[in-house]
């Protein structure tokens, strides 16, 4: 005891405190230093100016949704800058930003329209970056814009934040290291819907899946098939319906002919409206088969799609990223925010993006630089709450946003137009996390940041 | 056996728009001598026409319920129609659900204005241009009239139900002796069908028992001549142009309740229904509708899945292949006329 007490004197304890304070201060200083000394493309102390590009659908088919994560952008930035009521920057569990823009320097943000096209959101997005000196690139409504937008970030050397993708192949086999998601995918849906339809419908179902002609559908399809096939459910039929199909008639009356008794949409936007709407024509919700009920179940549910499926969408399951109605403390803060700044809920679309926004701020802030490289690897791994999602994890294996997932339902007794879907099950985020080698994310390797320069 | 009825069956609801819009196209091809592009436009304007007399019809009055809040947790503002509040709220809210028959009667006054400021405003300015100079400007207001209605009403598809009088489906596999629930096809799409058949009918008895109609399709045959003989069949046409936008605009608004309108859905008719009138025979009335419903069932039964997993992407063809075989083995089309666009 005593020669302990000789040893570690408070004059020795304080002395070795500061030390190893010192040493593990060391690289974060260095590395600080370092990112911020270094070259990287548009750096905002060279350019004399902070630009954001916002890069949403503002016209073509979710031109609604884009429109609603520009106004998500806006107030983002309006936070961001010190304005308004701060919104979830009051919530937010990381507590580096004040309110003074980012670094110090006041957020600027242009916009281009991706028109949900490949070609015209790389273009657009290539000219933010070239001509408006954009050192972040985020936003987006479909997982094929966001993949080759992503790209694009990554061989310029600017940050990408990925609007809504549900792909699996976003942070599957085309991830990248300068890009980032925090929408959920395609493998969560189908493992947080499967033990809800199991407990609704039984583990002795056929199911039938109609899916849109293109990766998002694929990917869909192929988390839903595995998830429910594993508790016991038999897939009677795969059919691909082309993305450019509005009238779902001859796809839906098939599914009379089978002995399926489940319908699975794996489609979205107006593909998703204008299947549910036909597949209730043709009486599918009325028929009985096997002895059971014949049910439909919608993957991705939007509250905006929603919205144009009307009163279709009652009973029907489905998953979402976010829903205004959650009464967690980051939640209200963001749809009293939006709420009283346009005088309706925010969706889905415009959560993920003002989440990313302040994420990409807040990793800025954390690191003491824009460099791409440093924001990297503030992102990485990083865990953090108040953001309306719960306890989230941005796993550094392949920048994914791991956090609970929520089945909804078509509500029965909708109260007004925004009020259309209802939580039914709020899924633990162990129960969707999956290894970064999963067989439905493989095939892809993040590489190494690129800062551009 | 039952799922080539149930493919007969979609076709002839998908074949009637074709064949209504088409059978526009046809006309204004054939009397004005314009390829018109826009004409899809007019069939998404008809669609809209249902959607504006539901809004109209649904037109309210606000009053603050203290006891329930709004997501924000103020009073909630409660709207309510003012038909519900005029004619009470059962009869006021048969209207509304009525709105899409009803919209018939506000589309024609609507889409006789729109097709009149149409061919008075543009495309007579481009009666003697080459056809390439008219289907740029006609695709050109086609894509102003979308812009415009998407401005408007929005990207989103926009519910437009049918009357719960029609909401169901018919089991046509019961009353026909077959397994029941195996043939069902819905109501409102039996109704289109129908519908479809009336207007075709009224078009080709309007154009075949009438003195208008004869003078102008003696001026579809040989306009000189009629013009020669005093006749103005320049005006005749002109409403003819106006007619063409009726049976597009009511083939929209009756098609609201099978697909949500959305600002779009006319271009997605339009290369089809031009694919329509080649296969039918430039300037044929009677082509026009015979591709249509041909051309819709033939698209439904190559939508079949075992069609598909024997002929993969043939559902995505099978319309433009089956023009390319009748232009090869029948170039002026299945009923085409002699002379139509041969010079």
């Amino acid at each position: 005891m005593s020669g302990f007490r000789g040893t570690i004197s408070r004059r020795n304890l304080l002395k070795t405190t500061a030390a190893s304070g010192i040493v593990l201060a060391t690289p974060t200083i260095f590395t600080s230093k370092a990112w911020s000394q270094s070259a990287f493309v548009n750096d905002p102390a060279k350019l004399g100016k902070l630009v954001l590009g916002f890069n949403v659908p503002q016209t073509g088919p979710y031109a609604d949704e884009g429109a609603d994560e520009l106004r998500a952008y806006q107030l983002a930035v309006e936070h961001l800058n010190g304005e308004g009521d701060g919104g979830m920057l009051n919530t937010f569990s990381s507590q580096a930003l004040e309110g003074t823009g980012i670094l110090g320097n006041k957020v600027q943000f242009v916009t281009g329209d991706t028109q949900t096209k490949s070609d015209a959101a790389r273009a657009s997005a290539k000219s933010m970056i070239e001509k408006d000196g954009a050192v972040m690139i985020t936003g987006g409504s479909s997982s094929g814009v966001a993949v080759a937008v992503q790209a694009l970030c990554q061989e310029a050397g600017v940050i990408f934040m990925a609007g809504l993708t549900h792909s699996n192949d976003t942070t599957g086999k085309d991830k990248r290291a300068n890009g980032f998601r925090h929408f959920f995918n395609s493998y969560m849906s189908g493992a947080a819907l499967a033990p809800v339809l199991n407990n609704a419908y039984g583990s002795d179902r056929k199911a039938y899946h109609l899916t849109a002609d293109y990766n998002w559908g694929y990917t869909t399809e192929e988390a839903i098939k595995s998830a429910t096939e594993a508790m016991g459910w038999e897939t009677v039929e795969t059919v691909k319906t082309p993305l450019a199909a509005t009238d779902f008639s001859a796809y839906i009356t098939p599914v009379l002919q089978s002995d399926a008794d489940v319908l699975v949409l794996n489609h979205y936007g107006g593909n998703m409206v204008n299947s549910l709407t036909n597949a209730v024509q043709f009486g599918l919700r009325d028929r009985v088969v096997n002895g059971k009920n014949f049910e439909i179940v919608v993957p991705l549910y939007s509250r905006l799609m929603a919205k144009g499926a009307g009163a279709n969408v009652k009973g029907i399951f489905g998953s979402t990223n976010w829903h205004w109605s959650l009464q967690d403390e980051g939640s209200q803060a963001f749809v009293k925010s939006f709420g009283t700044k346009y005088g309706f809920p925010p969706s889905q679309a415009a959560h993920t993006c003002y989440v990313q926004t302040l994420l990409y701020a807040d990793a800025v802030a954390r690191a003491g630089s824009f460099n791409p490289c440093a924001v990297v690897e503030a992102l990485e791994d990083f865990e953090f709450d108040g953001l309306g999602n719960g306890p989230t994890l941005y796993r550094g294996a392949d920048h994914q946003c791991f956090k609970d997932v929520l089945v909804v339902r078509g509500k029965e007794n909708p109260s007004s137009e925004f009020d259309l879907l209802e939580i039914v099950e709020v899924t633990p985020v162990d129960q969707v996390t999956y290894d970064p080698d999963h067989p439905q994310f493989a095939g892809g390797a993040l590489g190494t940041c690129n800062p551009g320069a | 056996m039952d799922a080539i009825l149930l493919q007969i069956l979609n076709g002839l609801d998908k074949g009637s728009a074709y064949a209504l819009i088409a059978l526009g196209l046809t006309l204004i091809f054939g009397t004005l001598g314009v390829v018109n592009f826009a004409h899809g436009a007019l069939f998404m304007l008809g669609a809209f026409c249902a959607v504006t007399l539901n809004n109209i019809l649904s037109l309210s009055f606000t009053t603050i319920d203290p006891d329930r809040t709004d997501f924000l947790g103020n009073p909630l503002k409660v709207e309510t129609p003012y038909v519900e509040s005029w004619f009470g709220p059962e009869i006021g809210m048969a209207i509304i659900q009525w709105s899409v028959p009803l919209s018939i009667l506000f589309a024609i006054p609507v889409m006789v204005m729109v097709g009149l400021i149409m061919e008075r405003g543009l495309i007579k300015h481009f009666y003697r241009r080459p056809h390439a100079d008219q289907i740029l400007v006609t695709f050109g207001l086609a894509i102003v009239l979308q812009e415009i209605i998407k401005y408007f009403f929005g990207a989103n598809p926009i519910p437009t139900p049918a009357p719960p009088a029609f909401a169901g489906s018919f089991d046509f596999g019961a009353s026909l002796g077959l397994e029941p629930g195996q043939i069902i096809y819905p109501y409102w799409r039996l109704v289109y069908f129908s519908f479809a058949a009336v207007i075709i009918a009224a078009v080709f008895c309007f154009l075949r028992y009438t003195t208008f109609g004869m003078v102008v399709r003696a001026g579809m045959a040989d306009r000189e001549t009629v013009g020669f003989l005093g006749i103005n069949i320049n005006k005749r046409f002109t409403i003819m142009f106006a007619i063409a936008a009726i049976v597009a605009g009511l083939a929209g608004v009756m098609y609201a309740p099978i697909n949500s309108p959305n600002y779009h859905m006319g271009m997605d008719f339009l290369v089809l229904s031009f694919v329509v009138v080649v296969v039918g025979g430039m300037g044929s009335l009677a082509g026009a509708v015979l591709a249509g419903f041909l051309l819709g069932i033939l698209e439904s039964f190559a939508s079949m899945a075992q069609v598909v997993a024997l002929l993969p992407g043939i559902n995505q063809i099978i319309i433009y292949l089956v023009a390319i075989i009748v232009l090869l083995t029948r170039p002026r089309g299945l009923m085409g006329r002699k002379g139509v666009m041969e010079d």
